[in-house]
């Protein structure tokens, strides 16, 4: 049995938060929550703000303007989010200490046992003692998952998971981003692929220029946008 | 028999004068080079990572600090063990304690500096990951320094190098007394200025061989623990 902490971070409410860097606008009055349930996928082209995005949410950015809580929290910190950052940095020892090392961090017990649960989950059993900056690409993602969820989260931040992975690689990890938030974790990811957001989204968010221009359920999503930035997104035009 | 032969046969005969002297020599800049290494990583690494107010000057006046003179060191160090300095009462002036003062306060500051760079650079690289594991200023410290661990051998071999190339801070600090404080620098300049050239030889071939067995076996390990590490 895990030891999970004990607040939770979910929901998290963004109240017209902006993000600005010098004259730049990076997230423009964005109002949204994340509560419980299916992944939340976040779409855009290039300089959309997705990233920008993930990491207020993940309490890494404070807004510019604006406000964002956790569970009805302001204060940032928290072990109940976990994020998986575009290019994950491997630490250089071994696939199993980068686990541990997660798991350390997060004052987690049973660092071995829960290390070796956590690589079978992410299909790297047999792996452990391989060192992790020598694991491919597509395993390296996996063991950042891995190392993410051994902080127990229950909000799970992904960055472009499979930006740069093969078919098979972007499948594995999509089965483990299912099998994770079967789990009843929170999801939230960013992509740019629009199949993935129809296979993995529960509800799905399009930004364009910091902006959010729609959020809704897939399905509705999909079948029948609203906005006209949206129409013309998924028929693959190009927003500029 | 011509000098370089003489020098040649002082070596493989193992004679026992010259290898007091190189033992001692290796006690003193090895000693030396774990003192520095224990004072500069922790506070290489604390300045890669810690901002506060004059942090800037403090980098420049340690990577100034690299090009410390020896005899400055020397006689800062004989200054301070002195019998009228403020530890003079320690009566460590004239002994190998004095030298590996003298040799862990200059290779200190190389150890810092190389250090502060080394983990500065890892930092930019693992900043995000170890700010959203939420860990710990001191964690962090701890984690750049293994993490680098394999680069800090460069530093440590350049503070090595420095320690065992030095003449003038451990002959005003240690005397060169025969048997007692004498070391292969200060006995290659005491035998020189005498003449004697094939002991004066013999301990450079000696020193030369040290300093590239130990960079040798430490480039080995570095590639080891890469490939066993990542």
């Amino acid at each position: 049995m895990n030891m999970r902490a004990p607040a939770s971070d979910l929901p998290v409410a963004l109240a017209d938060v902006s993000v600005n860097v010098g004259q730049v606008t990076l997230i423009d009055h964005i109002s949204m929550q994340i509560a419980h349930g299916a992944p939340t996928v976040l779409i855009g082209p290039n300089g959309a703000g997705k990233t920008t995005l993930l990491r207020v949410v993940m309490g890494l950015i404070a807004p510019s303007q604006g406000r964002i809580t956790w569970a009805g929290r302001e204060e940032a910190p928290s072990d109940r989010r976990a994020i998986v950052f575009q290019r994950p940095v491997m630490l250089r020892r071994s696939a199993a200490a980068n686990v541990r090392y997660g798991l350390s961090a997060a004052s987690r017990p049973k660092a071995g046992e829960r290390a070796a649960e956590l690589l079978a989950l992410v299909g790297l059993s047999g792996l452990e003692r391989r060192p992790a900056r020598r694991l491919s690409g597509g395993e390296q993602q996996r063991l950042a998952l891995a190392r993410a969820l051994a902080r127990d989260p229950d909000l799970l931040l992904l960055d472009e998971p499979t930006a740069s992975l093969d078919p098979a690689a972007t499948k594995a990890i999509e089965d483990i981003v299912r099998s994770v938030a079967a789990r009843d974790v929170k999801v939230m990811m960013s992509t740019h692929d629009l199949g993935q957001a129809r296979r993995i989204g529960g509800e799905v968010v399009l930004l364009h220029r910091g902006r959010l221009i729609e959020h809704g359920a897939a399905a509705t999503f999909f079948a029948n946008p609203e906005a006209e930035e949206t129409r013309r997104f998924i028929a693959g035009e190009l927003l500029v | 028999m011509d000098t370089d032969s003489s020098a040649l046969q002082l070596v493989l005969t193992g004679d026992p004068g010259l290898y007091a002297i190189v033992a001692l020599s290796l006690i003193v800049s090895l000693t030396a080079l774990a003192f520095a290494a224990v004072i500069g990583i922790p506070f290489g690494a604390a300045l890669a990572l810690v901002r506060f107010p004059g942090r800037e000057a403090i980098i420049v006046v340690l990577n100034a600090l690299m090009g410390l003179p020896p005899v400055v060191v020397g006689l800062a160090v004989f200054l301070l063990l002195s019998r009228s300095g403020p530890l003079g009462s320690w009566g460590l002036l004239f002994t190998p304690q004095a030298m590996i003062i003298a040799q862990t306060v200059m290779v200190a500051p190389i150890i810092a500096a190389l250090t502060r760079q080394t983990v500065e650079d890892l930092w930019a690289e693992y900043r995000d990951e170890l700010t959203a594991m939420n860990v710990g200023p001191a964690a962090r410290i701890a984690t750049l320094i293994w993490d680098a661990r394999f680069s800090l051998t460069t530093a440590l071999l350049a503070g090595f190098g420095r320690a065992a190339a030095e003449v003038g801070a451990i002959i005003i600090v240690g005397g060169n007394i025969d048997g007692f404080t004498r070391t292969m620098t200060t006995a290659i300049a005491l035998e020189t200025s005498k003449g004697d050239l094939p002991l004066a030889i013999g301990l450079g071939m000696v020193l030369l061989t040290i300093i590239v067995i130990i960079n040798a076996l430490a480039w080995g390990a570095r590639r080891l623990g890469e490939r066993l590490a990542g």
